[in-house]
């Protein structure tokens, strides 16, 4: 089924804040294998300029995904989740997200294309702390292959 | 020391700082590999969030006609993170931007050895400010796993 173009430029959210902790960081980093101190330990992360331990650059996908997962379930755009894979992901940060950020996501529906059989759609999600601090721009294309 | 990390290691070696002033525009960063084992796909799901039943569940999987379980491509483009905050003296914070295409899957067979992925990465351009564009792919066996992938990090 072909996504419906009409979609495009549609905003959902801001969704549920978002408060970034220092497990979840420390989990994250462990399941990637990113090693860095600055993940883990509160003082290395201070003494490096940081409020608090860090997260690492591909764990704004926990909280962007979150957002575009309210998109592929909206019944109008007509998306068939299982037929879905992820084909391009972009992250700019404007500064790494910390333990102790809240934060809310908002995402826009920036393009859809039909290519023979397959649609692909391409999202952009900010992410802001909840005192309007943009922090991450996550831009996302997803491919749903044709039957 | 060895361990389970997709990237077999502890910490992050010491090594020269890398600086923007003597950083040059096609210097190729030292390739790195990067062990992806169903453990580390199971890991990455509870961290992530990811369930897909096609990171885990071999049936399934291929019931939908793939080879085998895959890696999330999360988890391929966070080893890529990786190899560059690596370069970037270890700082995740340092990596201001980090885009890549997913071009093929990477099949993760159930045995020890599991996928490796190969992440190579060039600098292709000094922003300023003291930002550097790092051209990045990643390989796994003969498929180019990431492509037109590429990273914008923050040198001292």
């Amino acid at each position: 089924m072909a996504l419906n173009p009409e979609y495009v430029g549609r905003v959902y959210g801001p969704g549920e804040p978002y408060e970034v902790s220092r497990v979840k960081i420390a989990e994250f980093a462990a399941a990637i294998g990113d090693v860095s101190p600055l993940c883990r330990d509160r003082e290395a992360a201070v003494k490096a300029g940081y409020p608090d331990v860090i997260a690492p650059p591909t764990f704004a996908i926990i909280i962007s995904m979150a957002s575009t997962k309210v998109i592929q379930a909206d019944p109008g755009l007509g998306l068939d989740y299982s037929m879905v894979v992820h084909g391009e992901q972009q992250f700019t940060h404007a500064r790494p997200l910390h333990a102790g950020d809240v934060v809310v996501a908002t995402s826009t529906i920036d393009s859809i294309r039909a290519l023979g059989a397959m649609s692909m759609m391409t999202t952009t999600t900010d992410i802001s702390t909840v005192d309007g601090e943009h922090v991450c721009t996550a831009k996302s294309v997803i491919v749903e292959r044709g039957k | 020391m060895t361990s389970d990390l997709p990237g077999g290691r502890t910490e992050y070696p010491p090594v020269p700082p890398v600086r923007y002033d003597e950083v040059e525009v096609g210097t190729q960063i030292p390739p790195r590999s990067y062990q992806l084992r169903r453990l580390s796909l199971v890991k990455y799901a509870g961290a992530s969030g990811d369930f897909n039943v096609i990171h885990w569940n071999e049936r399934v999987a291929r019931e939908v006609g793939l080879p085998n379980v895959i890696s999330h491509g999360m988890l391929t483009m966070a080893q890529a993170g990786n190899f560059v905050t690596e370069w970037a003296n270890g700082d995740p914070g340092a990596v201001v931007e980090l885009g890549v295409r997913f071009s093929k899957m990477v099949p993760v067979p159930d045995d020890d050895e599991g996928a490796t992925v190969e992440i190579r990465g060039t600098v292709a351009g000094k922003l300023g400010d003291g930002k550097v564009e790092v051209d990045l792919t990643a390989r796994a066996g003969d498929e180019k796993v990431l492509s037109r992938s590429h990273a914008v990090v923050r040198l001292p």
